[in-house]
């Protein structure tokens, strides 16, 4: 007889409850499949109104961040191998507002990401005739891990410092802000701070660590916020000492 | 329609139903043994003001059983909050030398030989 094996989605559908419920569903089980191509298979086979987010299916478009057996993870990195012979449970990701199924409401997020300005922001313009602002490999080492971020949301959804309190900025923005605040080419780092520095930015984490744990590109949002708070505090220091800072 | 978002908010019990958050939770428990420590040593201080008779009355209270098992409390939690933090510094603080990242390992075993460092320091100065 062919293997199978069982999802259990949390489901929402505003429109006919008013509350999440939970629905099984029998699936084969291939061992080179992932969760995304069981729920792909839901979709065409057994359930078209089941609604979730998925683009590439390689781990790079950050759509299909799910709960899956309540770890945050991307539905295309989850194989049905390491959960065989078990039910697999999936939701949507946590500490997020459910739009509908597993579709979650990501708009506060996109708030979050641009109030920390994730873009180079020079102090004086530089001139063609200048070249090329070049940087060295060094230069590029200081920040290049905090590039590879995919925007999946599993960090927040790890976080329960995102659960706890709905202002904070969060992982991914604040590694974001990080990593233009090392890079060699930005002078961007004071306009930043009014909300990288502030309570509901890197003093809001406590270090629990989850983000970096469940970061499928190894981005290490933790030790990103906790550099900046060492940073924080030397700016704060020296603005502290300077002569007349303080009347 | 129109949208119906729906909100989930955290149960008091979140933290117990994953390792990673419970011993997160621990490690913030410890602070508070460490704070207690902390206002012990303060009111050290305190009753050393106070002439040799409340300082000796102190250090009998320190030494008597319940003093002893308090102090071996403190001991355990501070080792543990010590150890964790120790584990996570070369997130908070990376060090590059001569162009090469150095060594998690490095990092940490240089806090572990600072604190060795800075207990055999104390420990001569207590002249024990």
């Amino acid at each position: 007889m062919r293997e199978e094996i069982t999802l259990e989605i949390l489901r929402y559908q505003p429109e006919l409850a008013d509350e999440p419920r939970l629905q099984s569903y029998i699936v084969p089980y291939h061992e080179d499949w992932v969760v995304l191509d069981a729920l792909n298979h839901i979709k065409d086979n057994l359930d078209a109104t089941l609604s979730y987010r998925w683009s590439c299916h390689m781990a790079i478009c950050g759509s299909c961040g799910m709960m899956i057996n309540g770890e945050p993870k991307l539905a295309c990195h989850a194989f049905l191998r390491d959960y065989r012979h078990a039910v697999i449970r999936v939701g949507p990701l946590e500490h997020f507002p459910i739009e509908r199924d597993l579709v979650i409401v990501m708009d506060d997020f996109m708030d979050k990401l641009s109030s920390v300005q994730p873009y180079l922001i020079t102090q004086q313009k530089r001139q063609l005739s200048e070249g090329e602002n070049l940087q060295t490999p060094l230069q590029l080492m200081a920040f290049k891990q905090y590039t590879l971020c995919i925007n999946c949301l599993l960090c927040y959804a790890a976080c329960p410092q995102c659960g706890l309190n709905e202002n904070f900025v969060g992982p991914a923005a604040l590694a974001l802000a990080h990593r233009y605040n090392l890079d060699s080419r930005d002078g961007g780092k004071d306009e930043r701070a009014d909300v990288v520095a502030s309570d509901n930015g890197i003093w809001e984490c406590t270090f629990v660590g989850a983000c970096s744990e469940v970061s499928p590109k190894y981005v290490d949002p933790a030790a990103a916020i906790q550099q900046t708070k060492i940073s924080a505090s030397l700016d704060w220091f020296k603005a502290w000492l300077r002569p007349g800072a303080y009347r | 329609m129109s949208r119906r978002p729906y909100i989930r908010s955290m149960k008091p019990g979140w933290w117990l139903g994953q390792r990673r958050y419970f011993v997160y939770m621990v490690r913030e428990l410890t602070s508070l043994f460490i704070g207690l420590y902390c206002a012990l040593l303060v009111i050290g201080i305190f009753r050393l003001s106070q002439g040799r008779a409340a300082w000796d009355g102190f250090v009998a209270a320190l030494s008597s059983p319940s003093g002893i098992i308090f102090q071996l409390i403190c001991l355990s939690f501070a080792i543990y909050h010590s150890a964790t933090w120790f584990a996570v510094t070369p997130k908070a603080m990376p060090l590059v030398v001569k162009g090469e990242p150095v060594p998690a390992r490095t990092i940490v075993a240089f806090h572990y030989g600072a604190w060795a460092v800075v207990s055999l320091i104390v420990l001569i100065a207590a002249g024990i």
